[in-house]
């Protein structure tokens, strides 16, 4: 794996498969070009059964084109990937979409059928034993069953949404690809999904999410990847933040330190300080639990009247900002 | 490759309910048959009994061929592109749907209420001319070759039409483009029965059954052809894998 987390060799891909260490989703080096127009490139990483795996990037980064050709919809034009077990190729695509379900982003429902007509046709589609119970758990599951006789033409674009959930319950699929899963929904609905989600995880589901709310990446997935194009980085939120953020410590004193040179120099766990402002100082640190007492005593015999010293926190955002900045600015060169 | 009854039915069932709640699916399927009824009723109806022998070389119920033809052209046109525009497509095609399952279960909804509108119109036009039109009039129209000919003619029409559509709704974006486009690649059937209706073609038997033979075989290859051409990755991005 090189720097940024990407994997650059597929035996060399983090490993997060399941107990019986048969990943959910395995890719390597997949990629996928219209023309000249490339929606992604060389593309590699794995997906642990029962992980919650967050799939972040801009808009025109490869995110649904990814989860298009994953599900059979779409060939690759090179590369490979296994998933739920099945090599992907054009003659498993039957096998394979019997083992997944995908949830597009738009809920693509029959607005002049009922919501239990919806979803008495998948789950004939998906030959599901037991219809009638599965149909009820799913509605149970998204708490549609009092709306189950109403026309979907007729529900708002919360409860479509949670239709289009319903229907990829059905199947009982061993990988779920969720796109945009909140996409427009109020604060309420989108908390329900995230129940819903952190279920489904307990239940051992895996879940690939694509999605553009970055909060909501960090609170559900155990890792998250970042594509712009090409993978840029793969790993846990916090690893990512470690990885491209220095761990800082803010220290705010009432009035400038005369040499804060003498006081941060030489403490342990501190690699370095600038001062930003008057009277407030950067530390970065390697070891936030040794320095921060460290600091505090140093503070303390230099005579200083301490304000705060708190450790600095990077969000999943930062980390997504960086990496397409990053790659908005090389574009730009 | 085994063909999926459950899916397939699935897709029946589902169609069916939509075209049923459809008010332009319903009023097309119910205004159409009469543009190919108006005329011969006019024909029969207004001929006295001494000219029924004007009828011996005219087979005026073979012009109601035309409503398996253009009925369905209606419906099936509606089948891929009236999906991609609602975006229902996709989640379908996410489904471990076969193609061939696919458009079987499309082709099928649009077959039955087909035949269920030609036969309907037919048997109605039969029983009227028999309970109302000159006798002799009623004996020269309703001639055993006629009503074979509509009977069996009517399926193979209808399928022929059917899948012509589906194959210009799976090229077609717009639904409403799909059905004009439909509409008019069932006219030359349409010209075809026209011109055997007022006599301009003598339909003999072994010409009747060699067009029902060929029309067999473009059915049975239509569903192929289509099923062949019918390309996921097209239908999902607008481009060809």
């Amino acid at each position: 794996m090189d720097d940024d987390g990407v994997v650059s060799d597929p035996d060399e891909m983090p490993s997060s498969a399941g107990d019986n260490g048969v990943p959910a989703l395995s890719v390597a080096h997949l990629s996928k070009r219209f023309g000249d127009r490339i929606a992604f490139d060389d593309v590699s990483f794995e997906v642990g059964r029962g992980e919650v795996f967050g799939f972040l990037g801009p808009n025109g980064a490869g995110k649904t084109t990814t989860v298009r050709t994953l599900g059979t919809l779409i060939a690759p034009t090179s590369g490979s990937a296994t998933v739920a077990g099945i090599p992907l190729a054009p003659e498993n695509g039957v096998e394979i979409r019997r083992r997944i379900s995908i949830m597009p982003e738009s809920p693509g429902l029959y607005l002049r059928l009922s919501v239990i007509e919806n979803l008495e046709c998948f789950a004939d589609l998906y030959e599901v034993p037991d219809s009638n119970d599965r149909i009820v758990r799913a509605l149970r599951a998204v708490n549609l069953a009092d709306r189950a006789h109403d026309a979907c033409g007729t529900l708002s674009k919360g409860l479509r949404q949670r239709v289009a959930l319903a229907r990829a319950l059905l199947s009982d699929p061993k990988v779920l690809f969720l796109d945009e899963p909140t996409s427009g929904l109020d604060p309420v609905a989108t908390r329900d999904v995230h129940e819903l989600i952190d279920e489904l995880r307990q239940r051992g589901v895996t879940i690939f999410l694509t999605t553009h709310r970055l909060e909501e990446a960090e609170r559900l997935c155990d890792r998250v990847a970042i594509l712009n194009t090409t993978l840029r980085t793969i790993g846990r939120p916090d690893e990512l933040r470690d990885q491209l953020f220095a761990r800082t410590l803010a220290v705010r004193t009432l009035v400038a330190l005369p040499e804060p040179g003498g006081v941060f120099a030489g403490l342990p766990a501190v690699d370095g300080w600038r001062q930003d402002g008057s009277a407030t100082y950067v530390l970065t640190v390697s070891d936030t639990t040794v320095a921060a007492p460290a600091v505090t005593r140093a503070l303390v015999a230099a005579g200083a009247d301490v304000l705060s010293i708190s450790e600095s926190h990077h969000s999943l955002e930062d980390v997504y900002l960086e990496l397409i900045d990053e790659d908005e600015e090389a574009g730009r060169r | 490759m085994r063909v999926s009854t459950r899916r397939v039915r699935a897709i029946f069932r589902k169609e069916l309910r939509e075209y049923r709640r459809n008010r332009q699916i319903v009023v097309s399927m119910a205004v159409l048959p009469l543009i190919f009824s108006v005329q011969p009723f006019i024909q029969i109806f207004a001929l006295p009994a001494s000219g029924a022998g004007a009828l011996l070389h005219v087979h005026s119920l073979v012009y109601m061929l035309g409503i398996p033809a253009i009925v369905p052209a209606t419906v099936a046109a509606y089948a891929v592109a009236g999906e991609r525009a609602q975006g229902t497509l996709e989640p379908v095609l996410t489904t471990p749907i076969r193609r061939e399952e696919l458009l079987l279960g499309k082709a099928l909804a649009a077959l039955v209420p087909t035949l269920a509108v030609s036969y309907g119109v037919f048997g109605v036009f039969v029983a009227a001319i028999e309970l109302f039109a000159q006798p002799p009039v009623a004996s020269a129209v309703l001639g055993g070759p006629e009503l074979l000919a509509q009977l069996f003619f009517t399926p193979l029409v209808a399928a022929w039409s059917i899948w012509l559509s589906i194959a210009i709704s799976a090229r077609s974006s717009d639904p409403r483009v799909a059905a004009q486009l439909s509409v008019i690649a069932s006219v030359p059937p349409i010209v075809v029965t026209t011109v055997i209706a007022v006599g301009g073609i003598h339909v003999t038997l072994g010409l009747a059954i060699g067009l029902a033979a060929a029309l067999l075989l473009l059915d049975g290859l239509g569903w192929r052809i289509v099923s062949v051409t019918f390309d996921r990755e097209r239908l999902v991005t607008g481009t060809r894998s």
